[in-house]
């Protein structure tokens, strides 16, 4: 177990690094001059010359990315350019929408996703199971912000019972709060809900295959007592792997979604930042963001060896 | 591997016996005919469409669908049938280039890893797995904010993405080829990595390269669509779906229609190619078929 865990971290850290290195390199080396984009073409070459200064933009590319990556680590993200406060200030405001948001999304999903999975695995090629089907190739093939767009239509527009956009904030209150990201989570959860079904599905019916289970049948034991005593603890670890490669589709979703719902969290402003030219959040969220997903994926990694004893003899380390 | 190519056996798989076989399965035949009817489509707008696609016509604007206009007017009074089928050929282009970017060098890099194994697997496999920090959108946003907005900065990032796929896919296919009898075979009569690869590896893993292109074709398009919709892809004044959609989330109280029909466009070329994609798996390896 000890060796298997620090071969991860290992692997964790070192895919960091080498993210980190790329982020910097396309977005400081490759790209003009990021005091020119500020000031425009009109600025004059001495107010220039102090705004490259005073950003570090004369220092050798190699300090400044030791510079950032020191930085990252304690937590300094360095100033934005457009809105003239710390990075870790914007994040800070921001995360308080974007994570609940991401959480919310996670849990609809998966509270969808497997008892629909498992109900498609235990009436395998029956109506429920073909319903369930017909489900997931409706959900994977239906774009998010579509399917954003046409909640609103019906419940903001239509029926008129929740917002079409902005967020209340959490000062205003728990419900008020929740109402707001009501629509954007389940737009959000769809897609991945129709993924994460068909995958507890796939991962069930092949278990209820496996020898053990049909043993557990042999001694008596009734199908749905072998599905849930036995064959659903084991089908679930190839859905928690899914969940959590599917976290980095949900990152990515949460940039469009934010953008249909107008709110103002990390996916929002990776998006205005662009359009403002302000390279250094967008580089510091890319980072971020890339490192989220890494982070979830080792913890993926952990919680397979939880779920499957064999991981944790330390020889199996793969 | 179904259908394995050994030396001097018939390459051609019974097309015709597929076929037989296809034509039962209501899913590949609903997504062959959608697959087909986006390209007929497609083609079809390059040379005639009900109206011409950017012409603003101001006194005829956001009307409903009519017998003039089947699937009504923008907000500029444009056709919108003719504008979604001039999308068609935007998320194709986009798509297909996409993809072939991915498949053109992500094959390689999967066959080069098999084939050679040592520290070109192991890099090939690490920058797999670095690419999977970086979301699809994630890496097109980082793109568009060093080269600017456009389809073929969208056509990079969505290729980009694809490239560990088919690597990855190419590899694992690949190394239990080179296990097989008749790849020993091709290695005593003194044949090439590089010639085994190309002789009998690659034309083994051709079905199941080819079920890829499909399911990766239909992630490209809603990847292009959003990229769009984000105004990140394709840019005004070329009709595409995303951006269609756009436009009309701000007219959502006028003409709430005009949000309906890119989205049915995008996801019935989704849902057409993904039944494609599922139909040639169980026509080229009916093994899969149960547990799907």
């Amino acid at each position: 177990m000890a060796v298997f865990l620090l071969q991860r971290l290992a692997a964790f850290i070192v895919t960091l690094l080498v993210a980190s290195l790329v982020v910097f390199l396309v977005m400081e080396v490759l790209p003009g001059d990021p005091a020119a984009l500020m000031l425009g073409v009109s600025a004059r070459p001495d107010t220039l010359a102090a705004l490259r200064s005073e950003m570090g933009l004369d220092l050798p590319a190699a300090q400044r990315y030791l510079l950032w990556l020191g930085g990252l680590v304690s937590g300094d993200l360095g100033t934005s350019y457009t809105y003239g406060v710390p990075v870790w200030e914007l994040v800070r405001e921001r995360i308080g929408l974007s994570l609940p948001l991401a959480l919310i999304a996670i849990c609809l999903s998966t509270l969808i996703a497997i008892p629909l999975g498992v109900l498609a695995a235990a009436r395998h090629n029956k109506p429920a199971d073909v319903g369930v089907m017909g489900f997931t190739q409706l959900g994977v093939a239906v774009p998010n912000f579509w399917f954003a767009i046409l909640l609103i239509l019906v419940f903001a527009v239509h029926w008129q019972v929740l917002p079409a956009g902005g967020f209340a904030g959490w000062d205003a209150g728990f419900w008020p709060a929740l109402k707001t990201l009501l629509l954007p989570a389940v737009a959000l959860a769809l897609p991945q809900a129709a993924i994460l079904a068909r995958v507890t599905r796939s991962s069930v019916l092949e278990t209820l295959g496996e020898d053990y289970v049909r043993t557990a049948r042999a001694k008596g034991l009734t199908r749905r007592a072998a599905l849930w005593r036995h064959a659903l603890r084991n089908a679930l670890i190839p859905v928690v792997t899914i969940m959590g490669l599917q976290f980095s589709f949900l990152l990515a979703g949460t940039i469009i979604i934010e953008n249909v719902f107008y709110l103002p969290g990390l996916g929002r402003l990776i998006f205005q930042a662009i359009a403002q030219r302000d390279l250094i959040v967008v580089k510091d969220l890319v980072i971020l963001l890339a490192a989220s997903v890494v982070a979830v994926n080792f913890i993926v990694d952990l919680l397979y060896a939880v779920l499957d004893p064999r991981l944790r003899g330390g020889g199996h380390a793969g | 591997m179904p259908g394995d190519i050994g030396p001097g056996e018939a390459l051609a798989p019974a097309w015709r016996e597929y076929w037989m076989r296809g034509r039962s399965s209501a899913g590949f035949v609903i997504g062959l005919a959608v697959t087909a009817l986006l390209v007929a489509v497609a083609l079809v707008s390059l040379v005639w469409t009900p109206y011409q696609v950017d012409v603003m016509d101001i006194p005829v604007k956001l009307q409903a669908p009519s017998a003039a206009h089947w699937l009504g007017t923008d907000q500029f009074g444009r056709d919108v049938l003719s504008r979604l089928m001039a999308g068609a050929v935007n998320s194709i282009a986009v798509s297909l280039v996409a993809v072939g970017i991915g498949a053109g060098l992500g094959v390689p890099l999967g066959a080069l890893a098999a084939a050679r194994r040592g520290i070109i697997e192991e890099v090939v496999m690490r920058f797999n797995d670095f690419t999977f920090a970086f979301p699809a959108l994630l890496s097109a946003v980082m793109i568009t904010a060093i080269l600017g907005p456009g389809a073929v900065n969208s056509i990079i990032a969505i290729g980009i993405f694809n490239i560990p796929v088919f690597a990855r896919l190419t590899r694992g296919a690949s190394l239990s080829l080179w296990q097989r009898d008749f790849v020993l075979a091709a290695r005593v009569a003194g044949k090439g990595r590089t010639r085994i690869t190309a002789e009998h590896i690659l034309p083994n893993i051709a079905s199941l390269l080819i079920v890829q292109m499909t399911i990766q074709f239909a992630l490209a398009i809603l990847a292009e669509a959003g990229l769009s919709y984000l105004g990140l892809g394709t840019q005004p004044p070329a009709p595409s779906w995303g951006k269609m959609l756009n436009e009309a989330q701000t007219l959502m109280y006028l003409a709430p229609q005009l949000a309906i029909f890119p989205g049915l466009a995008i996801m019935g070329t989704v849902l057409g190619l993904n039944l494609l994609g599922d139909g040639l798996r169980d026509l080229l390896d009916p093994r899969l078929r149960r547990l799907r």
